[in-house]
């Protein structure tokens, strides 16, 4: 390592953040756990989703709640939208909610895979860049659809790894070369990641960060796992930046050949 | 003959999916007020178009209007 290094950030339509990992809110068992993982986390992107106030008059503590504004950005979702207008309206009700640019765009083409749905993906994209939004769209890890979204405008591209939720982690991590080959903007692994060691393959493929949730809500410590996915994340991106060796498929020993005893 | 009783005008909407009634005149901070709706992390959407928080008070609702209260919660 170098005596010292350059502080190792990325950027964002022009914001600079220094953690690679982004966290999602949903199934924590409550507000405090929420606000105790993303601490451990030391994500500075947390994702949210749009829904409906409860009417009824029930009120409590709110996903806000687990968020410090001063340490971290709101990233909104367009979760669970399946058409392009559904993502649309719903990306320009979080704007109006929080008052923030940033959206995670979601188009979702099928219930059960919960796979984008990369023709009205692109479509809102193009509507909600246009509105002066920081688009993020959660997309296939098909380096085309990756091309158009980047030549739209978005301001990053967040291939799947995996189904969403099925920690599966990274399936075809050839396909994320390509896309990080041709990548202009920062490439972001969102979805599928199940344990840290799949988060650290993102980040020594050259992925600017990777996007979680339920492998850290749903392992049996989510704090733990936090923390884990924290020091995954880190050591995925030191051992990118350190340069790995080349596979062979032979030894190559690392004692000396020469001076043994006789 | 006993004089006709009127009841006050009304408009119905439908919010958050649910049928309500409200007086002829209120607006959209009107009907947030009714629904003891305080936070500001709110967005209002009227018959699918967003209306803007300094517009609250004088978007003024009509019959038929769809609504659509929304907040943040906890997603990834």
């Amino acid at each position: 390592m170098t005596a010292s290094p350059a502080p190792d950030t990325w950027t964002l339509a022009g914001r600079t953040f220094h953690s690679r990992l982004l966290v999602g809110t949903g199934k924590y068992a409550s507000v405090e756990e929420t606000r105790r993982a993303i601490d451990l986390s030391g994500a500075q992107i947390v994702t949210v989703a749009v829904r409906r106030v409860d009417l009824t008059g029930k009120s409590g503590p709110t996903v806000l709640d687990a968020l410090d504004p001063k340490r971290h950005t709101l990233l909104p979702n367009t979760a669970a939208c399946f058409t392009a207008e559904d993502a649309i309206r719903t990306a320009r009700l979080a704007r109006e909610a929080g008052m923030g640019d940033l959206v995670k765009l979601e188009v979702i083409g099928d219930p059960k895979t919960l796979f984008p749905d990369n023709e009205a993906l692109l479509q809102a994209a193009k509507v909600l860049v246009a509105e002066g939004f920081i688009v993020m769209p959660y997309c296939s890890d098909d380096p085309i659809i990756c091309r158009k979204l980047q030549d739209v405008g978005c301001a990053a591209v967040m291939p799947l790894g995996a189904p969403i939720g099925s920690g599966l982690g990274i399936r075809n991590p050839f396909n994320l070369k390509i896309i990080l080959e041709q990548a202009a903007v920062p490439v972001l692994v969102d979805a599928g990641v199940g344990t840290a060691s799949d988060a650290a393959l993102a980040l020594e493929l050259g992925c600017t960060a990777v996007l979680m949730n339920t492998a850290i809500a749903g392992a049996k410590d989510p704090l733990a796992m936090a923390l884990a996915m924290k020091l995954g994340v880190e050591a995925g991106r030191l051992a990118y930046l350190a340069g790995r060796i080349e596979r062979r498929l032979y030894a190559n020993a690392s004692s000396p050949m020469t001076g043994m005893i006789s | 003959m006993p004089p006709e009783r009127t009841l006050p005008p009304q408009l119905h909407l439908t919010v958050n999916g649910e049928l309500r009634s409200v007086a002829v005149g209120h607006t959209v901070a009107d009907l947030l007020r009714d629904l003891d709706i305080r936070s500001v992390a709110v967005a209002v959407e009227r018959n699918r178009e967003v209306v803007r928080r300094a517009q609250h008070a004088e978007t003024r609702l009509a019959d038929g209007d769809v609504i659509e209260v929304v907040q943040f919660v906890g997603g990834g």
